[in-house]
């Protein structure tokens, strides 16, 4: 298992690696650069500013010094600043090597357009939003997928289960922006009871959420559906039967806590997919996230915000399905890993 | 010849009844009797006629041309429409919608017609459903076949080539690939690679760089699905067959391996389908798909969304018009998996 894991990490490095160098190229072969704006800037200024964030130099020295401020990690003492250029996203404190010494990894840079701040403070500021509404439309998917699936499966090829895959189908046929401006005007315009854009209070997060969840809800009620009727055709559920238990005892302590495993597993992926997938609906619903931050990023050829959010989203990605073959081993023991 | 024939009248017709029901039924044959009788699934094959007829007759169906605008006619809606949806007080009743019944759903805010843009707009969504499934099988089909067939450090290559697209985010790598797209094929050197992209692109109205697009982002899942396939078909008697016959690689390949495993990559990409289109219309939906004046329905969706609340019918039209076609190649697919393969029935 160790190895195992110590492999997947390995790998892990490998796909940032060339994730990063893709990204990298195909950036600086987009004409236009992050300086630009509508009036031009002066001659001297351009240079000037190319000097200072090391954009003259040779592509390939650019890309090193990149991934070297990233991936080597440095421990500063008391003489650390924080600076546009010295801002890192992991500090530790290390006490025990004196005063104010810390532990500090992972630079990435200025950003180049919005020139008072660092990938990181953006990254700070609008990653929790993002975050916040991936998991609130994890939960909906959850909430709506979860029971209709175990009583479709339950109530087999009845209307029941007819009527809930049919909003399953209809889940997955829904696109986010056709059902982003049917929310939006049933609940913001007809009835008024929801906002219909914007972000800060807690009701402006149920919209964009349901709107994210509701689709994913129709994966996870064909994924219990077929689970579930999986399980049910299983021996041990038979025994458990023949033993003359009642069929709720059957269902309930047999075969639901056996049936979840593939949708317990299928959770960390679509969490991730939900906070990486959510660009959509931040644009429709005016959610200051990160999705929205990233299309005006490229956009503005604003280099170091585009690759950061990319690797921070390959690496989050990578991760979670790593969590979901750990978790898998653990739930059910017949999965080994060499 | 003539002595079967004459044989063939001699003998009792009971025995030639008998032979016409001895008659084998080819697996597509069968399958298409099942396809057939799955009622959902005809109504999507039925809606998605409906859509082809009326992208191929656009000119002829569109009551004006989807570039015209009318500035007299702006946020205009017919009376039937303030009636669907009640937010939507007419002028005379108080309210701040105007009235123009010669609109069938409605103008947006350039006076252009909302129907004739939907009709014009399906043309995007339709091509989208037929090209995506074709640069995503062409490009998988290839990977697959050679990763499978040939294995050892092909295999293994191929494997690790698709394992890292599938470490990519796909939306955020696709927004990287049109912005990379959009602008290095605008002002291009006369003669480059970019100025032949950029000049086909622009006759297909913003299409063809979305199919390329596209193409390139969802290529592995197909790959993996033929390798699988074509390792397991690798290993049957018939293939042993073949080769102790001696057909060659390819032969064995096009003519043995292929044939047996197209219900499987069909499947897939059917249903894969309505990712497509959702992809061009978000794509549209940004301003990096289809370029003005060309309607998409996604592009119509994003303007339509700025004034959601007052004039609705901008953006629900176009967005019921995308939920019905994707609601179609949904049940088609769920249709040809039950049809092609009746073990899979029930199990997602």
């Amino acid at each position: 298992m160790a190895k195992f894991i110590v492999r997947r990490l390995l790998w892990l490095a490998v796909v940032l690696l060339v994730v990063s160098a893709i990204t990298f190229v195909l950036l600086r072969a987009v004409p236009g650069g992050p300086f630009q704006t509508e009036r031009g800037v002066p001659e001297p200024v351009l240079r000037a500013l190319e000097e200072k964030f090391n954009l003259n130099a040779p592509l390939i020295d650019q890309y090193l010094k990149y991934l070297s401020d990233i991936l080597v990690p440095t421990i500063t003492g008391p003489e650390y600043r924080r600076t546009l250029t010295t801002d890192f996203l992991i500090n530790i404190d290390l006490p025990f090597l004196g005063e104010e010494a810390a532990f500090r990894w992972m630079n990435f840079g200025p950003s180049l357009r919005v020139r008072s701040r660092t990938v990181n403070m953006i990254f700070t500021e609008n990653l929790p939003i993002s975050i916040q509404l991936g998991s609130a439309a994890l939960v909906v998917a959850i909430a709506i997928g979860v029971p209709l699936g175990i009583v479709a499966a339950l109530r087999r090829n009845t209307w029941v289960d007819y009527s809930s895959m049919g909003v399953a189908i209809i889940g997955v046929s829904v696109p986010i922006i056709v059902m982003a401006p049917i929310l939006q005007y049933i609940f913001g315009a007809v009835w008024k009871v929801l906002p219909a854009s914007g972000w800060g209070r807690p009701e402006h997060i149920i919209l964009p959420a349901f709107t994210l969840g509701f689709a994913q809800s129709a994966l996870m009620a064909r994924l219990t559906r077929a689970s579930l009727l999986q399980v049910l055709n299983e021996d041990y559920i038979r025994t458990a039967r023949a033993k003359g238990l009642s069929e709720r005892v059957v269902v309930l302590l047999h075969a639901l806590k056996n049936s979840l495993i593939p949708v317990v597993t299928v959770i960390g992926p679509l969490f991730a997919i939900l906070v990486t997938g959510t660009f959509v609906t931040e644009t429709i619903f005016a959610v200051p996230g990160m999705g929205r931050y990233f299309v005006t990023s490229v956009g503005n050829r604003d280099f170091t915000v585009v690759m950061g959010t990319i690797l921070l989203y390959a690496a989050f990605l990578v991760l979670a399905n790593l969590v979901v073959d750990i978790v898998y081993a653990w739930l059910d023991p017949r999965i080994r890993y060499t | 010849m003539s002595a079967v024939k004459t044989q063939g009248q001699v003998s009792p017709s009971g025995v030639a009844q008998l032979e016409t029901h001895i008659k084998g039924e080819s697996l597509w044959a069968s399958a298409m009797k099942r396809l057939f009788r799955n009622r959902l699934a005809i109504i999507g094959l039925i809606i998605i006629i409906v859509a082809i007829l009326i992208a191929i007759f656009a000119p002829v169906i569109a009551p004006r041309p989807f570039q015209q605008t009318d500035f007299r006619a702006k946020d205009t809606v017919p009376e039937w429409v303030t009636y669907v949806f009640p937010s939507m007080v007419p002028k005379e009743r108080g309210g701040y919608v105007d009235i123009d019944n010669s609109y069938a759903i409605g103008a947006d805010t350039l006076g252009r017609d909302l129907l004739s843009r939907i009709i014009y707009g399906s043309r995007v969504s339709l091509m989208v459903a037929f090209v995506g499934p074709v640069v995503a099988i062409a490009v998988g089909l290839g990977v697959g076949l050679a990763a499978g067939y040939f294995g050892g450090w092909v295999d293994t290559l191929l494997m690790r080539i698709v394992d890292i697209m599938y470490a990519f985010p796909t939306l955020l790598f696709i927004i990287l690939l049109m912005t990379f797209f959009r602008f290095s094929t605008e002002a291009p050197e006369p003669g480059s690679l970019q100025a032949i992209l950029g000049e086909l692109d622009r006759a297909w109205g913003g299409m063809f760089l979305i199919f390329i697009g596209i193409g390139l982002t969802s290529w592995m899942q197909m790959a993996r699905l033929v390798r699988g396939q074509v390792l397991s078909a690798r290993e049957k008697e018939y293939i042993e067959a073949a080769r102790s016959m001696g057909v060659r690689t390819p032969g064995l390949m096009f003519r043995h391996i292929l044939p047996n495993i197209l219900g499987p990559l069909i499947v897939a990409e059917t249903l894969t389908i309505p990712t497509y289109i959702s992809y061009e219309a978000f794509l549209s939906f940004i301003g990096l798909g289809v370029q003005q004046p060309q309607p998409s329905w996604g592009s119509m969706i994003a303007e339509g969304s700025r004034a959601i609340t007052s004039y609705p019918n901008q953006a629900i039209f176009p967005a019921l018009a995308l939920f019905f076609i994707m609601f179609a190649f949904n049940f088609l697919g769920d249709g040809l998996r039950d049809a092609l393969d009746p073990r899979m029935r029930g199990v997602d």
